[in-house]
């Protein structure tokens, strides 16, 4: 599932001049914005929203990652067998619980700014992750891990150089689930003034002014499916890789 | 060797909940703010109202997290859990009188950290026993049905009525009875709609290889812009098509309000309907289907009783997505003026009024929830041949 070589640097082109350079599309904009209203946003620079809002994900993808990687390979060892059921059932049903409502919930326990958001991006970000992680270290090919033992590789080496590479493309699959729910999140993530692109949709939205919200929409939108589209080539390349 | 036999009678999720419920204990319970925008000041659980009355329920939580920590005993594990919520709700009903007593007309108790801690270890704990009693569909759903009647009974009978929350509700009775409707017609309309377009689809993308490799990647990047985006991106479009089409502004289609996000919703959930339909499909195994055609079955009779009934637990599985996912995405609706619960939940974020925020999100995260069990349970009641049986 990839855009294709033609599309991509089209869309990524047409992505960094309307964050660089909005004042471009301002003759295309124009009959979007309210009469003698502003077409282009200009409270915050569009760049400096991009860099704030893809920090945020990235920081809280990274440290979803660290998390829940962790913990699957906790609960995937006999010492930590009794905790599984509990842990993927809540995995599943953690699963149910909507972006906003977490982010929502995240408000009152936090208060306002950046902070709730990215206890909300990173808590929810944590269940894909995690299931995919358990998934992929408890499906590993049984020859595979029976030659590992063979060749006197001890608990830690098999983790390392056999059970985290192979299991990786699926991880990486869960990722990306928890990415792209973390770019949406991210943007809602504004409603409780974070510093992301949702801001200009969002003023766009309070002032009834379409220009800002086409705006915001058009550059978190090709952001996301750029990011996506990158990780599908990353995990096809790994697994390529580890021939699955 | 002591260790194992520890271990052996010892659920080590137990002991944690355990102590951690312990820890939460430690925390907070309630808190008692002078109106509803302030915040309030933190309450003890052995605090929130007198100790003959307290004492109960704080039994109940301690023997609930204690009934926890035996391994093998399923049955009593969840009785512990249940008796542990149990105690929740009585600190709960009465506290929340008993602190109000003699604070004046303008001051609201809430539950705490404290309080939602317990509730998430001790529904953790339960989680973990119906996790070793690996009930079966129906028992799923009995279970759901007694909770979401005994949840019904207790907000219905008022118990609760002197929580901020339940405030926030009585004054606001008929908006949140409007809302929920709304909520549910955007969920539950966008499946439908879904289903009536991406159903034909997903049978053609079965049959067609190529129609699949077109449609699904555009319906996954669909799928991948964040929802408030989408949802802004169909304002103007909507707004054209209701100047543009005679008679559309009349059917309520306009750039702000139902319409857009109805859209947005729809467009969210071809990908699951038509993905899910089309591997459903094709998850009949060749046998059956050569025998099928070996019977001289038309491919209409082949779709329609060997591979249709083979796919359906997938098929499900994509309205389960969507269902969720839906309940969920419709919050969004309440910032573009489509109403649902979002309305209260971005109120709230306005104007900092913790309780309302609560209204809004607590009744879709109890929806998602439910739908996600009833969908599972049909999922499992489609299922031919029971998982283990060859």
């Amino acid at each position: 599932m990839s855009i294709g070589w033609s599309l991509r640097p089209i869309l990524a082109l047409f992505l960094l001049v309307l964050v660089l350079r909005p004042e471009w599309f301002a003759p295309m904009l124009a009959p979007l914005a309210p009469e003698g209203g502003p077409v282009i946003y200009e409270r915050a620079s569009l760049l400096s929203l991009s860099l704030s809002h893809l920090a945020l994900v990235a920081a809280a993808s990274a440290a979803a990652v660290v998390v829940a990687v962790t913990l699957a390979i906790l609960v995937t060892r006999p010492s930590g067998a009794a905790f599984r059921p509990v842990s993927r059932t809540v995995a599943n049903m953690g699963q149910t619980f909507p972006p906003v409502a977490v982010l929502a919930l995240a408000v009152p326990a936090l208060g306002f700014g950046a902070g709730p958001t990215l206890v909300a991006l990173f808590l929810y970000g944590l269940l894909p992750i995690f299931e995919n992680a358990v998934t992929g270290l408890s499906n590993l090919p049984p020859a595979t891990m029976e030659a590992a033992r063979g060749i006197g590789l001890n608990r830690w080496q098999r983790l390392v150089r056999v059970e985290l590479p192979l299991a990786l493309p699926v991880i990486l699959t869960g990722v990306r689930l928890s990415v792209v729910i973390a770019m949406g999140t991210a943007t809602i993530g504004s409603t409780v003034a974070a510093r992301t692109l949702g801001e200009v949709i969002i003023a766009g939205l309070l002032t009834n002014n379409t220009a800002y919200v086409v705006q915001g929409g058009l550059v978190v939108g090709l952001f996301a499916v750029l990011i996506y589209d990158a990780m599908v080539q990353l995990e096809r390349r790994l697994a390529a890789r580890v021939g699955l | 060797m002591i260790q194992d036999r520890v271990a052996g009678t010892v659920s080590p999720p137990g002991v944690l909940f355990a102590m951690l419920g312990v820890a939460a204990l430690l925390t907070p319970f309630m808190t008692l703010a002078a109106n509803r925008i302030v915040a309030g000041e933190g309450v003890m659980a052995w605090a929130v109202a007198a100790p003959a009355l307290v004492a109960p329920g704080l039994l109940a939580v301690a023997a609930g997290l204690l009934l926890g920590v035996p391994a093998g005993k399923p049955w009593l594990r969840l009785f512990g859990s249940v008796l542990g919520l149990s105690g929740l709700l009585w600190l709960l009903m009465q506290g929340a009188p008993a602190l109000l007593d003699g604070e004046g007309g303008y001051a609201r108790v809430s539950p705490a950290i404290g309080f939602w801690l317990l509730l998430v270890i001790l529904s953790l704990l339960l989680a973990d026993t119906l996790t070793a009693l690996a009930p079966g569909p129906w028992m799923r759903l009995g279970f759901l049905a007694v909770a979401s009647a005994v949840l019904g009974v207790v907000l219905w009978s008022g118990a609760l009525a002197d929580l901020s929350v339940m405030q926030e509700f009585s004054s606001r009775r008929d908006a949140f009875l409007r809302e929920a409707l709304r909520h549910l017609g955007l969920a539950f309309g966008s499946l439908a709609t879904a289903t009536v377009i991406g159903f034909p689809l997903g049978i053609l993308c079965h049959r067609r290889a190529g129609l699949r490799g077109a449609i699904l990647p555009v319906l996954s990047f669909l799928q991948t812009i964040p929802s408030l985006a989408m949802f802004g991106l169909m304002i103007p479009i909507l707004g054209w098509v209701g100047d543009a089409v005679p008679g559309a502004q009349d059917l309520g289609i306009a750039g702000i309000g139902f319409a857009p996000a109805f859209l947005a919703l729809v467009l969210y959930s071809l990908l699951p309907v038509v993905g899910n339909t089309a591997a459903g499909l094709a998850a009949a195994p060749p046998a059956a289907l050569e025998a099928a055609r070996g019977m001289g079955m038309t491919p209409l009779q082949r779709l329609l009783r060997v591979e249709l009934p083979l796919g359906l637990p997938i098929i499900l599985t994509g309205l389960r997505i969507v269902l969720v996912q839906n309940i969920g995405l419709a919050v969004i609706a309440g910032l573009i003026g489509g109403g649902g619960f979002g309305t209260f939940v971005f109120q709230g974020l306005n104007q900092t009024a913790t309780d309302l925020i609560l209204l809004g999100a607590l009744p879709t995260v109890a929806l998602a929830l439910a739908a996600a069990i009833v969908m599972d349970a049909l999922v499992d009641l489609t299922r031919r041949t029971p998982k283990g049986t060859p």
